[in-house]
């Protein structure tokens, strides 16, 4: 459906499918890379749940996964690198009605952002955070990114960063996601339905999905005989969760955590009163 | 503190207009603290050029407000002969020492306190009245009622001791109490302003100066119905802000030199993909971390010229603790009718001076945002309109989804390389400032319209600027005085038509390199002999420092 057909379209409950949450902007990515797979299951999960497009805003950063906003037909943000969990925040503070999810890659989220994830975690906004990570920095062709494995070899890092990878998992739960699981855009169907039930869950729900870049990690497209669906037995417990991811293969799928700690709420006591009431705190 | 806190109320109660400034040593609580207060019949936007009396608790460190404390010789210094005697500095100038035993009045006085009894002598040496002084003591201590028997006894105390000292000034009658009049800091102005103005939203991360008016707005937002939320930095607040803002919400996010740093960037990206949004800059000493305690205007150049590209964007400067409000207040309407974010250029001595002020005038509404109506066809977010300003689409507006971008865009908002999006883009963003009327509230003009001289000045230097020019006009120098309220766009037409026909024109301002000054020269024509005249911050000018140079200048 294209713009001027959407608006036309009565605003009363009707059957979408999956291609009416996507736009009809032709995507940036190079041919097979598995950002095509999230796009095609955030669709597939938003008619599954049938949200009316014009509630739900899809808030990222810079990088080649961020691009998703503008290929999606709901309402769309595409800021500075780094920062979307901070304008997806703001967003969902401001505007609770809205359904908001916020995209990103492995760089833009784990790296430049990193300070954020640790607070989004924590704060426990009513959101979904979803990352591709294809462990590799795409849009500026190629460098490593902070899960790419120490001895990958580039132009930037001749023989590999030696950096041990970052644990986007692990992290999550220590800094306190209401929602841990991980995807694979190989497996579209698992992955909508990961989707939803991230959406599903209150607070911060965190996917970290699995996204070859055929590009610049051809070696990524193996990655389809390494991943093991339903490996994860979903716990509320956060020990029993820590326990898990101590054999985690980092190929590992399913959803790890579902916690029951209540989403951020503005907190303190609230009065309606009219701004020129607020003048006797001056008045002498 | 507390006890200056009092004073300065009691002179309100009395119908006295008054200033209170704060100084502290690094230590983070407790150790030394000087309030600083200046009481007059006339509202008053700076310090004095001297203070009649220096009363002091004790003396321990206290050289170090020396530079913030000028005495004389009609001065008088108050101090408690067991606590040793004051330091050589304050002495020299002629002062007249008088010594009064704080600590035994106060032990005399169960659970009596020794600054409470200094209030009582300095309130009486004033002459203050009695139920004044009672009714700032019983506001500040109104929740903690075992203290203020002994407070009110220790401040009768005071009171009875000051008849032991020559009274070497005169505080005139307070005019009759004829307006409404209120008490409060500039940055609990501006964050009033905010509120008035419309913003619900506000993100932010601690920072000294500007902490206060995050602190004011917390409850205050929440009462109309708004949100604040501490961010973990200031990357995070603002585009927190943004969020909000994009989301329909007026927003705003509040700091000062070393966040506004960290927060240029994310500005471009308001210009950019045209989010409404206000940040206040408390400005303090830079650079890096300065001193965080101490006022100067020296973050002009960033806020005016600090992003990158070529990104119009609005940068106002209050020029009073009281006009902290109405132009906080501006600033919201105007980012929120042009679409684009504006700097509130405050700093430390207006946000955190603490005045009696006339209630400021209520500025007329806003137009506000411009919304687009649900159902549009072929909505095109960054629509190239006559007068720049495309409607917006607020989330949840049905028809009109598009994807707010940083990226340079076509007109529907998607993603273009093309230089003719580019430059259409920018002349749209550059036009809506440019050709928007604002108005008789660009500056504060002042003075006779035909003299020769001329000074242009911004923000807190307007409050000497403003006494120093009385002054030389008691000499005989008829000036003309522009404070600029607008500095980005810069109105060069209308400073062109407030100084036209001027011969010289000073431009006067608080930081070490002429920002201000290289600024105007850059931007327009400004007529006849223009000079600068700059200092570094940490130290507000005085009027009769303003009103010497001008003789000087004027003479040049």
């Amino acid at each position: 459906m294209n713009e001027s057909a959407r608006a036309l379209a009565p605003s009363a409950p009707l059957a979408r499918g999956p291609n009416d949450y996507k736009s009809d902007v032709k995507p940036v990515w190079c041919p097979g890379c598995g950002d095509f797979g999230v796009v095609n299951a955030l669709a597939k999960a938003m008619a599954k749940m049938a949200l009316d497009p014009k509630d739900v805003a899809v808030v990222s950063g810079i990088g080649c996964s961020s691009r998703i906003p503008a290929y999606m037909s709901s309402y769309g943000f595409h800021g500075v690198h780094g920062r979307a969990l901070a304008a997806g925040t703001g967003l969902k503070i401001a505007r609770p009605d809205l359904t908001v999810i916020v995209t990103g890659g492995d760089g833009d989220g784990y790296s430049i952002g990193g300070n954020h994830f640790l607070h989004a975690c924590r704060r426990n906004v009513d959101m979904t955070y979803i990352v591709m990570d294809n462990r590799v920095y795409g849009m500026t062709k190629g460098q490593a990114s902070p899960t790419t494995e120490p001895d990958w070899d580039s132009k930037l890092s001749p023989d590999g960063t030696g950096l041990r990878e970052f644990q986007p998992l692990v992290v999550a739960l220590a800094s306190g996601a209401n929602f841990i699981a991980r995807g694979f855009t190989g497996d579209p169907n698992g992955l909508a339905a990961l989707i939803e039930q991230a959406m599903h869950h209150p607070g911060f729900s965190f996917l970290e999905v699995l996204s070859p870049c055929v590009t610049f990690r051809p070696e990524q497209k193996e990655w389809k005989k390494m991943v093991r669906p339903d490996a994860f037995r979903t716990t509320a417990e956060v020990p029993r969760a820590a326990r898990r991811l101590l054999r985690d293969t980092g190929f590992d799928l399913g959803v790890l955590f579902a916690g029951g700690r209540a989403p951020y709420a503005p907190r303190g006591p609230r009065a309606l009163r009219t701004p020129a009431d607020l003048e006797a705190r001056f008045a002498l | 503190m507390t006890a200056g806190n009092m004073l300065l109320e009691a002179a309100a109660h009395a119908g006295y207009y008054a200033l209170m400034t704060r100084s502290s040593g690094p230590q983070i609580r407790g150790g030394e603290a000087a309030a600083m207060l200046r009481i007059a019949c006339h509202p008053v936007e700076c310090m004095a050029d001297r203070f009649d009396v220096l009363a002091a608790v004790d003396w321990e460190n206290v050289q170090r407000f020396k530079a913030e404390i000028p005495l004389w010789a009609q001065s008088l210094v108050i101090g408690d002969p067991d606590q040793g005697a004051p330091p050589q500095v304050f002495l020299q100038g002629g002062a007249m020492h008088a010594e009064l035993p704080l600590k035994k009045l106060a032990k005399a006085v169960p659970e009596g306190r020794a600054n409470m009894v200094l209030l009582g002598t300095v309130a009486a040496l004033l002459g203050l009245p009695d139920d004044a002084v009672a009714r700032a003591v019983e506001k500040t201590l109104g929740k903690r009622p075992a203290a203020l028997a002994p407070s009110l006894a220790a401040v009768a105390a005071g009171r009875a001791a000051a008849a032991g000292i020559e009274r070497r000034f005169a505080l005139a009658e307070p005019p009759a109490m004829r307006t409404s009049r209120w008490l409060l800091t500039g940055n609990e102005a501006a964050g009033y302003g905010a509120i008035k103005g419309g913003v619900r939203f506000v993100a932010a991360y601690p920072i000294t100066p500007a902490t206060e008016l995050l602190e004011w707005m917390s409850p205050a937002l929440a009462e109309v119905g708004g949100t604040l939320v501490q961010a973990e930095d200031e990357l995070a607040s603002i585009n927190m802000a943004i969020g909000g803002s994009y989301g329909g919400v007026p927003s705003l996010t509040a700091t000062s030199g070393p966040g506004l740093s960290l927060m240029v960037e994310s500005l471009g990206l308001a210009v950019a993909a045209e989010i409404p949004l206000v940040v206040v800059d408390v400005m303090r000493v830079g650079p890096s971390t300065g001193i965080p305690t101490k006022s100067e205007q020296g973050d002009l150049n960033i806020a005016v010229h600090g992003l990158h590209g070529d990104a119009p964007h609005l940068v106002l400067a209050p020029n009073s603790v009281a006009d902290c409000l109405g132009t906080t207040q501006w600033a919201v309407q105007l980012a929120e009718a042009l679409q684009t974010p504006a700097i509130v250029l405050s700093d430390q001595f207006l946000g955190q001076a603490r005045s009696v002020v006339d209630r400021p005038a209520d500025l007329a509404d806003g137009p506000g945002r411009v919304v687009a109506a649900a159902g549009a066809t072929d909505y095109r977010r960054y629509a190239v309109t006559p007068d720049g300003i495309s409607p917006m689409a607020i989330p949840g507006t049905a028809g009109l989804a598009y994807t707010a971008d940083g990226l340079e865009h076509a007109e529907r908002g998607t993603p273009s390389s093309q230089a003719a999006d580019h430059f259409a883009q920018l002349d749209k963003r550059r036009g809506k400032l440019e050709s928007w009327d604002y108005g008789e509230q660009w500056a504060d003009v002042e003075g006779d319209p035909a003299a020769d001289f001329a000074v242009v000045t911004f923000g807190s230097c307007t409050g000497p600027v403003r006494e120093g020019l009385a002054r030389a006009a008691q000499d005989g120098l008829g000036a003309r005085l522009v404070s600029l309220r607008l500095l980005a766009p810069l109105p060069a037409g209308r400073l062109a038509g407030a100084l036209a026909g001027a011969s010289r024109v000073l431009v006067v301002e608080q930081n070490h390199s002429a920002q201000l000054y290289k600024y105007l020269r850059a931007e327009c024509d400004l007529p006849g002999r223009v000079t600068s005249l700059h200092r570094a911050g940490a130290l507000q000018f005085q009027p009769g420092e303003i009103h010497r140079h001008l003789l000087e200048w004027s003479r040049a």
